[in-house]
């Protein structure tokens, strides 16, 4: 594998090396340095055209406790805002020799178009609607820690998965590794022809509350209402928010997970948030050994292995 | 060597680890991943008939210090597990057989980001020279001069000595 | 000084013969067996048919000379065999009064093929207020289109068309209801679902052609739908014009021969507007075109520099190459009888630009010398750095097709001759 530019890109072995590195690397986050010198003399570039605290910040811990050398290029401070192509910038960032490029953008396929145009290895960190890899891996990470496995387990995906990069590559990498999906949102927020997704669709959470393993939780924007998505906030919070009552209702090892960051009140209770079985900061501590094992494995590791 | 040779020298080398080191005292051992833990753990069970005493037993994988990375596919094969403090400690590494002695300079370098130990010390099975680096093992099963298109494969069953398939 | 176009097989309304053709003074001089020239053209193994018309071209200019140029645009043209394109009024300023109307024909003046030009239906293109269509249409405007957008207000096109109706002239629409289509970028469905890409559904067309047709039931004018892409839309037409409606429609060559699927690669070589759709709508293009509720093949012709192309999907603008290709495309994937295609490519988007008199007519003596001359068998690669527009952003790069023209001829002048052009 040279590039990660989408969950497909790894396949379900691919998937579990991601999880089989990433446990050592928890191992090597638990040392009094937690960090290693295997991408010594290696850089990795991260190109942000949009704004990210958690995905660039996690992405750049994940290099350092490699040892690899960090640049970071964003738009609020590079030449972007001046009108400079990507293709340009790219090509600017190029000949620095980085041997990794992290790139972010607002449009979906960015990420495939730079990797025709860099030698680097291209990681996807999100691209418009399209997909979020190593979010949807650290979050396979989470459940595999917590529940075991994924196979046959019940996710419930909730929310505005027509708009969400990260519901398509959780899609496709929960159900890779044997998970069934049931997309629940009001129908505006689904995608078309999503009865051509490997999921069962839903519309009401209540009805598949008491028997799922996990509700993964995505972000609802405001302007979904402007642009006459939903009706109200309040209407989707009735409808579709994980609210304490309904929390109650789960299995009690059942877990509440989201992407991050959440809407307090709007999509799930801040008190749901609190409890034992919501996974949010372990999501984040996730995210590191994670991106450390996507890095490893696409500078490192051997280039024919998955 | 036979499985019974095997066992005689690992024996001998506890013996030899006591005493070095006037006893157990602030004694623990750390097998390389993979092949050095089976023996880290028979030397214990060594220890621990002659003495008395177990020392605290680690486990350690070297594939992120390695020098070679990028010269050959590398992946990590067993976890990293030292479950026990070893600042001020003096630690056996234990390894099955050593060789251009990089494996074991990626070990002392991962070892230093668990802590500092007083002492270092290396005991292998087999020591089958071609050093490439200034090291030299504390306790030794056995010296096999060996060709550098050979290899060696030191197990509890025996030694072996193979040609090295290209 | 005549020229003669020897042993080639002639295709034209009439029907088909083997036939030399001689060319004097701009006309053909005479149409029959053994005939001598000045100068001599073979046509050995080809068809010589005429001269393609192109309801659909953007030249770019003015506004756009980075991607092409009237001068650019005419010689890919003649290279693709078309004697005359209508060029859209999407340019920087709008073909939306005289002025612009006849910069644009002074500029074709010199081109190597003739250019007419369209003009907007409404002031700038916005869709708010009728541009001048009188003035234009007494500089020879045939074509009214806002071309780049549909009118989204049924209001102002009913109004467009009964003032049109008076002109004898044709409302071109480009069917797209925008509040449909709102932020779209490639055809709605499974996948646009999957490449996360916001899509426009095959309805933001639909809608507009649906309406449409209701008004010309309601006016009496005539409308001509530009590059349909669905099959609903199609068969809407079709039963319109079942119906005894005065509804024509040209279909581009991507929407025949391209699916959606081409868009998984983010290449936005591959966006365009309406964009690329599923497998059966391609395949009701081509039924369309093959029982003639389409009534012609245009190109689309939409340049755009590098650059512009290499933005990302989203943000790059839509349109592909079309001119060279058009002939080699429809003889290669329609299936039909080469007359057939012929027909599509000449005299039925002729008649419908109004240019019946001067274009696509009988090839015989006293007519215009408009001549497009092509092997229907040798087979090529396309090449995007063999091209003679400015621009490179053709999605065929690299395809193997059937067909390509040896010889073309305007107004009595070989601007191609053995497949190169002749400045």
């Amino acid at each position: 594998m040279r590039h990660l530019l989408s969950i497909s890109d790894l396949g379900v072995e691919g998937i579990e090396e991601v999880c089989r590195l990433a446990d050592h690397f928890t191992e090597v986050s638990q040392r009094s340095i937690p960090k290693v010198p295997a991408l010594r003399g290696k850089t990795v570039a991260t190109l942000f055209y949009e704004d990210s605290t958690r995905t660039r910040l996690s992405f750049e811990v994940a290099a350092r406790r490699l040892s690899a050398d960090v640049m970071g290029f964003s738009v609020s401070n590079s030449s972007v805002n001046k009108g400079e192509s990507v293709r340009d910038t790219v090509n600017t960032i190029s000949a620095m020799g980085p041997d990794a490029l992290v790139v972010r953008h607002r449009s979906a396929g960015v990420p495939h178009q730079v990797a025709a145009w860099t030698g680097a290895a291209v990681i996807n960190a999100g691209d418009g609607w399209h997909e979020h890899p190593t979010q949807a891996l650290l979050d396979c990470y989470t459940i595999r820690d917590r529940l075991g496995s994924l196979a046959g387990r019940r996710i419930v995906i909730l929310g505005d998965v027509k708009h969400s990069r990260v519901a398509r590559s959780c899609v496709r990498a929960f159900t890779a590794l044997g998970a069934k999906v049931t997309l629940v949102a009001p129908p505006t927020l689904l995608p078309p022809a999503v009865d051509s997704w490997p999921v069962d669709i839903g519309f009401s959470l209540d009805a598949v509350l008491t028997d799922c393993d996990v509700v993964y939780g995505l972000r609802v924007q405001n302007e979904r209402q402007s642009e006459a998505l939903l009706p109200s906030l309040r209407e989707y919070t009735a409808q579709w928010g994980l609210t304490v009552d309904r929390a109650a209702r789960m299995k009690p090892d059942a877990l509440v997970m989201h992407p991050g960051p959440v809407n307090r009140g709007v999509e799930i209770a801040p008190e749901v948030l609190d409890r034992p079985n919501a996974t949010l900061n372990e999501q984040v501590r996730h995210g590191v050994v994670v991106r450390m094992a996507v890095l490893y494995l696409l500078l490192v590791a051997d280039p024919n292995s998955p | 060597m036979e499985a019974e040779d095997i066992k005689r020298a690992v024996w001998r080398m506890a013996h030899e680890i006591i005493e070095r080191n006037h006893g157990l005292e602030g004694v623990a051992l750390v097998g390389l991943q993979t092949g050095g833990v089976w023996l880290a753990e028979d030397i214990a069970g060594a220890l621990l008939e002659i003495d008395g005493i177990k020392p605290p037993l680690g486990t350690l994988d070297v594939a992120f210090h390695r020098d070679d990375i990028g010269l050959r596919p590398l992946l990590p094969e067993a976890p990293t597990r030292i479950p026990f403090d070893f600042d001020g400690q003096a630690l056996v590494m234990v390894d099955d057989v050593l060789y251009t002695g990089r494996t074991i300079r990626a070990a002392l370098d991962a070892l230093s980001s668990y802590g500092r130990p007083r002492a270092v010390q290396l005991a292998v099975m087999v020591d089958r020279g071609h050093r490439e680096l200034p090291i030299r093992p504390d306790y030794v099963g056995k010296n096999l001069p060996t060709r550098r298109d050979e290899m060696v494969d030191a197990r509890r069953e025996g030694v072996d000595i193979g040609e090295l398939v290209k | 000084m005549s020229t003669v176009v020897k042993g080639g097989r002639v295709i034209d309304q009439i029907g088909e013969r083997v036939a030399d053709v001689v060319i004097a003074d701009g006309r053909i001089a005479a149409v029959g067996p053994d005939l001598a020239g000045d100068q001599v053209l073979d046509a050995s193994g080809c068809v010589v048919a005429p001269g393609f018309v192109d309801l659909h071209a953007h030249l770019r200019q003015p506004g756009a000379e980075e991607a092409e140029t009237i001068e650019t645009g005419g010689w890919a043209a003649v290279r693709g065999g078309f004697a005359a394109v209508v060029a859209m009024p999407n340019t920087n300023p709008p073909i939306d009064c005289a002025a612009v109307v006849r910069e644009v024909l002074a500029l074709g003046a010199t081109a190597p093929c003739d250019v007419y030009s369209s003009g907007a239906i409404t002031v700038g293109r916005k869709g708010e207020q009728l541009a001048p269509m009188a003035e234009m249409a007494a500089l020879g405007v045939r074509l009214f289109t806002d071309d780049g957008n549909g009118i989204q207000d049924a209001g102002l096109m009913r109004r467009a068309m009964e003032y049109a109706g008076g002109l004898g002239v044709v409302l071109a629409q480009h069917c797209e209801v925008d509040s449909v289509a709102a932020g779209g970028h490639m055809h709605e469905g499974e996948w646009s679902s999957l490449l996360g890409i916001p899509g426009v559904p095959a309805e933001a067309e639909e809608l507009m052609v649906m309406r449409d047709i209701a008004l010309s039931r309601l006016t009496g004018a005539p409308v001509h739908f530009q590059h349909l892409s669905t099959g609903g839309s199609i068969a809407m037409v079709r039963a319109a014009r079942g119906a005894g409606l005065a509804v024509t429609s040209e279909a581009a060559t991507h929407h025949f021969t391209l699916t959606d699927e081409a868009c998984a690669s983010y290449d936005p070589v591959f966006k365009v507007n309406p964009p690329l759709r599923p497998a059966d709508d391609r395949e009701a293009v081509k039924e369309g075109l093959a029982d003639g509720s389409v009534d012609a093949i245009a190109t689309d012709h939409a340049p755009h520099s590098p650059d512009a192309k290499e933005m990302p999907f989203e943000q790059a603008p839509p349109g592909m190459l079309g001119l060279e290709t058009a002939l080699a495309l429809g003889l290669t994937e329609l299936d039909l009888p080469v007359a057939e295609v012929v027909a599509l490519l000449s005299w039925r988007p002729a008649a419908i630009a109004g240019l019946a008199g001067i274009h696509g007519g009988p090839i015989a003596p006293d007519a215009p010398a408009n001549l497009c001359v092509f092997d229907p068998d040798e087979e090529w690669t396309v090449d995007p750095d063999n091209l003679a527009s400015r621009s490179r952003n053709t999605p065929y790069a690299g395809r193997r097709v059937r067909g390509r023209v040896r010889h073309t001829i305007v107004g009595g002048r070989p601007v191609v001759v053995d497949r190169e052009i002749r400045p």
